[in-house]
């Protein structure tokens, strides 16, 4: 009661300073991003490897290029674009109120949030879980040897349940060590104040990166938890949930076809009627979604085929060192599994 | 035990007041105790010194690469030259930054022009009713060849600035209003007041910002978006106004009632004698709270991160995850802005002491 009291006054007072932006809107999201001309495309805030802007506010990584391919399916054009930052606690939101079209920030799908909170996730573009890290001069090998250890994470209540869950499984006790801030967390590890420190393994690799002496750290084998990534929209348009699907898996299909940025040109001559359907030679596939028949061709040239997105923000050769892993092709031990284009 | 903790305290109650009157070097080498404890700080002020000027200077890095930093155990300055466009502005256009610096120059122009207090007149007022529509549309662009840039690009010290300065300029005559209703005499006013100022006050910044930012929405019809710059700085105009309101009623009420009745006397009317008589005495007393409020507001804004405002603390923060300098300076950034914050803090206080002198002029 209270609260919706004061609710009502914020609502009251921000509500006649934007009377004249209402705007009877039933539209597709389709419809509403093509007559505005540019996608806006909820990111984090700054994370290393997944959306970070450069010295020139110019934003790079896994889950901007993700934004990029839409982009390019819907305009041809991966500029066409206006980022928002989103907070981690208000992401949802974000997405809800139509502030944003897509969100692309590192959010793992699960069922309660698909079930409850009005947003439908399309398919997991990075598969992650959490995992551990400790010092090498700890001597452990394995998650299941450490007993009574200090665990620095970040606030987050899965986080904290994951662990807790694991431990009681191997039937070890441990010792949490919440801190608000990142930088906080991570010299807290690094100084020696916890054993150990808990994250998804994509950002212990960060982490890990972020020390003076990488090599004097060690990510632990056990993963104790799944963390799907995915990008998310609003509920009950599906065809915008669609069209942000078959991005995602046009750049996962180029890879299994050996499509690239560079060769892409070449492949418009190829023999393969997959390959012919996915850059818009034969069918057009993309007018049953309103897209562009190129659109898979504009999203190849723009952006590059999953390895390439991969290999460029996470890989081996970035700071973050990741090997694929989970995200590997299926022909080739992995998980990723795009569906066929006919 | 406690006799003697007794008759120490006794006697330094009795030498109190003879110690400070003299600045001398007895103050601190008076006696044995007094000595060791000099020396002792003494001491540690120059080990702390030390480490200090090696750190930020003699084993500093002032021109090089990251690989430079890394090698070396002193600070790391190239990293602040290379990154201090984006600790400044975000991640407004690049091409286009020349618009957020002349905006702020503008606007720290402004401010300081408005801080002379001879120069406060009509003209004044109205100078900034047309300044403010001319930095919005330098900032926003879209309109006379400026390329349009939203308001969710905007970042940095301008951003801070903004949602600091904007915000105190409109909480402060709403909350002089707010004060005046609380001690009105019509109590559906005063109850309206009271009740809008206690329940801004019970809660803290963070939540009403964050009501801002997920529970507004939901009141919104489908599709309505409200910008949420525009979310974080209505948010911040309230709050700030009731505690501003709470402050000035504090002026108010510290007034000798002789004032009201001798301005009614003169049959100066209500609108009259509160504006030209009570309000410029009241304000003149809490120059200092107000100041102490605008200075906290001014580090406050940084909680709009939580609706994914970039400010200018967090440029800094995320400036700090590029891999290319990750880990390597990390002191450097949160000093820079330590240096920033405290210069214009620093300038307010200065400014407040000036005001409470200048006022005083004429008292004494």
């Amino acid at each position: 009661m209270k609260i919706s009291v004061r609710a009502c006054r914020l609502a009251a007072g921000v509500l006649l300073l934007c009377s004249t932006a209402i705007a009877a809107q039933a539209a597709t999201t389709l419809e509403t991003v093509k007559a505005r001309g540019k996608l806006i495309c909820g990111v984090s805030m700054g994370t290393t490897g997944f959306a970070l802007a450069d010295a020139q506010g110019k934003f790079a990584g896994f889950d901007v290029d993700v934004c990029r391919a839409i982009a390019s399916a819907v305009f041809g054009d991966p500029t066409k674009i206006d980022f928002v930052l989103t907070n981690i606690n208000t992401r949802f939101q974000s997405l809800q109120s139509g502030e944003i079209d897509v969100l692309s920030r590192q959010t793992t799908m699960t069922y309660s949030r698909e079930a409850s909170l009005g947003i439908d996730f399309g398919p997991t573009v990075f598969y992650d879980g959490q995992g551990l890290m400790v010092a090498k001069s700890l001597e452990v090998a394995s998650a299941k040897d450490l007993d009574g250890a200090a665990i620095c994470t970040l606030p987050g209540t899965t986080t904290a349940q994951n662990l807790a869950d694991f431990f009681r499984a191997t039937g070890k006790k441990f010792e949490l060590v919440v801190f608000e801030n990142p930088d906080e967390n991570n010299n807290a590890f690094f100084s020696g104040r916890c054993d150990a420190v808990s994250s998804d393994r994509s950002d212990l690799a960060s982490i890990r990166a972020a020390s003076k002496s990488p090599n004097d750290y060690l990510v632990l084998p056990e993963t104790i938890s799944k963390e799907p990534l995915a990008p998310a929209v609003r509920q009950n348009d599906s065809n915008w949930r669609d069209i942000v699907s078959w991005s995602v898996w046009t750049m996962m299909a180029a890879e299994e076809k050996g499509i690239t940025q560079a060769n892409v040109e070449e492949k418009l001559k190829s023999e393969d009627p997959e390959v012919q359907r996915m850059l818009g030679i034969t069918d057009e596939l993309g007018t049953m979604l309103g897209l562009d028949k190129a659109f898979g061709y504009n999203i190849i040239k723009n952006v590059g085929n999953y390895a390439e997105v991969f290999d460029r923000n996470l890989g081996e050769q970035t700071a973050l060192g990741l090997s694929r892993g989970p995200n590997a092709q299926w022909n080739n031990g992995g998980l990723l599994y795009a569906p066929p284009f006919r | 035990m406690s006799t003697m903790a007794n008759s120490g305290e006794e006697q330094i109650a009795i030498r109190a007041p003879a110690q400070s009157g003299g600045l001398g070097a007895s103050a601190y080498f008076g006696t044995p105790a007094n000595t060791i404890v000099t020396l002792l700080c003494l001491a540690l002020l120059a080990l702390a010194a030390k480490v200090a000027v090696s750190w930020l200077v003699i084993n500093a890095v002032f021109d090089g690469t990251p690989e430079d930093c890394k090698a070396s155990v002193g600070a790391c300055w190239p990293y602040l030259t290379a990154k201090l466009r984006y600790m400044l502005f975000g991640i407004y256009p690049f091409e286009e930054q020349w618009r957020p610096l002349t905006a702020t120059a503008l606007f720290i122009l402004a401010i300081t022009i408005s801080c002379i207090p001879r120069l406060w007149s009509r003209w004044l007022l109205l100078g900034w009713v047309v300044l403010l529509p001319v930095l919005y549309l330098l900032m926003a662009g879209g309109a006379f060849g400026l390329a349009e840039v939203p308001t969710s690009q905007w970042g940095g010290l301008p951003l801070s600035f903004m949602l600091t300065f904007v915000g105190l300029v409109c909480a402060l005559p709403l909350g002089i209003l707010l004060a005046l209703a609380r001690l009105s005499n019509l109590p559906a006013i005063r109850i309206l007041a009271v009740t809008f100022i206690e329940l801004v006050r019970g809660v803290p910044l963070i939540s009403i910002l964050f009501m801002a930012s997920v529970m507004l929405p939901l009141f919104m019809p489908d599709g309505v978006t409200i910008d949420k710059l525009l979310r974080a700085q209505v948010a911040i105009i309230l709050f700030a106004a009731a505690y501003i309101a709470e402050i000035v009623r504090a002026g108010l009420q510290a007034l000798p009632r002789g004032q009201t009745e001798a301005a009614q006397a003169l049959g100066l009317h209500y609108w009259q004698y509160t504006f030209l008589v009570i309000i410029p005495q009241a304000l003149k007393t809490v120059i200092p709270p107000l100041v102490s409020l605008f200075i906290g507001f001014f580090q406050d804004t940084t909680l709009v991160t939580i609706v994914g405002l970039l400010d200018f603390l967090n440029t800094v923060r995320t400036a700090l995850r590029d891999p290319n300098w990750q880990g390597i300076a990390v002191l450097e950034g949160y000093l820079f802005a330590a240096a920033v914050y405290f210069v214009f803090s620093a300038l307010m206080g200065a400014y407040s002491r000036f005001l409470e002198k200048h006022f005083r002029v004429g008292y004494d």
